[in-house]
């Protein structure tokens, strides 16, 4: 249909891996617009830490597992909190959408933009799965392949053109609706103290402080009663929540064990940051409770597969375990940022 | 965690990529640390997939058999279910439903299956075919 190639455009970014697709996302478009944070600032300044069960919510007749905010948490948590103002832009059209995001990236601009993970052609076929909260960063178009650096690839990739849009217009729960994003205006000069301040006191009074038994530490020892209380007749459904819920904690968005690490990550750069060392000491009381996730985590995979006994008590006392560490952690932040 | 005993266990589902976590160096300080595959992920992964295989198969002989509609298969073959296909396309759970019993699609008017096809990201004509393989 058209012979001619079209014009290449290209901003330069520098992509950086990333545990977590939003968290990637906000902190690569602010490093690229000169606000010098990382992904575990990012994620620790938007507050977005979290635990919850959603018995009804629920994805293929299973619950959902929450271990971090809801999408778009992190982007606006942090914004607010670094008095940055983001250009949010939603469309009716799918051509519109598309329309648009090349008119920026021909002004030199890269746009972060919300997609499904499914229909992303670069994503090996296994990890595809009809999630609509997905974040990337686009950063140029050559001829009709958009060059895409995704937060969680470990490389710079491209999506044809109708994929992407197709993509950004799925339509569900969650809903991107062609959401596309960009920080307008950055202030002056950034100050992290207060925002982290701010921060650690919205993820820890969340994790303390929620007046729902599912949410927070309590959340966590809610979920420990009830695999204790788990019927071991219905052996094929409790697999099945247990894989659920493995899969929810340690694939989805990088996990469990993995906001906890990276919490703890963010919490060595505040010690810095706030002059407060006893940071660094909850930090890796932190990592301890994330290896406890993840040995929560191998040891219900396994006995979902057969290779060790299925032991519900003891992945019970996993659970309550991470739950009472977590607030007292949470308790001791809380002191320290008064 | 610390960065060495992050595990490497090369899952066939990354295809070669790396997922990014953060771990522990020597000094105790956090550092980023890709991994390549971890059992845990790749037992529960190969659960969810597995079942979403034999869904498909399931509605594979049943659309053979004429006891559904090839939109069911097609339905599963995408990793959807009824509830997914409903949001997607904008139609009533009830009406998804309905099209999925045989014969169904072929009297939905051409702007209807369109929809489906358009959903389920498929051309109007592979929508109402059956491969031969599930």
């Amino acid at each position: 249909m058209n012979a001619v190639p079209k014009p290449e455009v290209m901003v330069p970014f520098d992509h950086r891996q990333s545990a977590h697709c939003e968290s990637g996302v906000i902190s690569g478009l602010l490093r690229h617009n000169g606000v010098d944070i990382s992904e575990s600032m990012a994620f620790g300044i938007s507050g977005a830490l979290c635990y919850a069960y959603v018995p009804f919510l629920k994805f293929g007749g299973l619950p959902l597992f929450a271990y971090r905010m809801p999408p778009g948490h992190i982007i606006r948590g942090l914004t607010r909190r670094l008095g940055v103002k983001m250009h949010m832009q939603k469309f009716r059209k799918p051509a519109e959408g598309t329309r648009v995001l090349d008119l920026h990236l021909a002004e030199g601009r890269a746009v972060g933009v919300q997609t499904s993970a499914y229909w992303l052609s670069y994503f090996p076929p296994d990890m595809r799965f009809h999630f609509n909260a997905h974040n990337l960063v686009v950063y140029g178009k050559r001829g009709d392949q958009y060059l895409i650096s995704d937060p969680v690839i470990d490389i710079l990739v491209e999506c044809e053109a109708e994929a992407l849009q197709k993509a950004r217009f799925t339509r569900g729960v969650l809903a991107p609706k062609g959401l596309m994003y960009y920080p307008a205006h950055i202030p002056a000069k950034v100050d992290l103290g207060p925002a982290i301040r701010k921060g650690i006191r919205y993820a820890s009074g969340m994790m303390l402080y929620t007046p729902l038994p599912i949410a927070g530490t309590r959340g966590i020892c809610f979920v420990s009663r009830k695999i204790r209380r788990l019927d071991p007749k219905n052996v094929h459904y409790n697999k099945l929540l247990l894989g659920h819920m493995v899969r929810m904690q340690e694939e989805i968005g990088t996990g469990g064990a993995g906001f906890r690490f990276l919490y703890a990550s963010f919490l060595q750069e505040a010690a810095e940051v706030l002059q407060r060392p006893k940071l660094k000491d909850l930090a890796a009381k932190l990592t301890d409770v994330g290896d406890e996730w993840r040995r929560f985590a191998l040891h219900a995979a396994k006995m979902c597969k057969d290779r060790m006994d299925m032991d519900y008590g003891l992945l019970a006392d996993q659970l309550l375990n991470c739950g009472n560490e977590e607030e007292a952690i949470y308790r001791a932040l809380r002191a320290e940022v008064k | 965690m610390k960065k060495d005993e992050v595990p490497q266990q090369n899952a066939k589902a990354f295809m070669g990529h790396s997922k990014l976590l953060y771990a522990v160096d020597g000094q105790g300080r956090y550092v980023p640390a890709p991994c390549n595959g971890w059992e845990a992920e790749e037992i529960v992964l190969d659960q969810a997939i597995a079942e979403y295989v034999r869904q498909a198969q399931d509605a594979w002989q049943r659309a053979k058999a004429g006891a559904a509609s090839t939109l069911e298969y097609h339905m599963f073959k995408q990793r959807m279910d009824v509830v997914l296909l409903a949001q997607s396309t904008g139609f009533f759970k009830w009406r998804v439903r309905r099209d999925l019993r045989p014969g169904a699609l072929q009297r939905l008017s051409p702007a209807r299956r369109e929809r489906y096809a358009d959903a389920l990201g498929i051309s109007f004509a592979e929508l109402g075919r059956l491969p031969d393989q599930p």
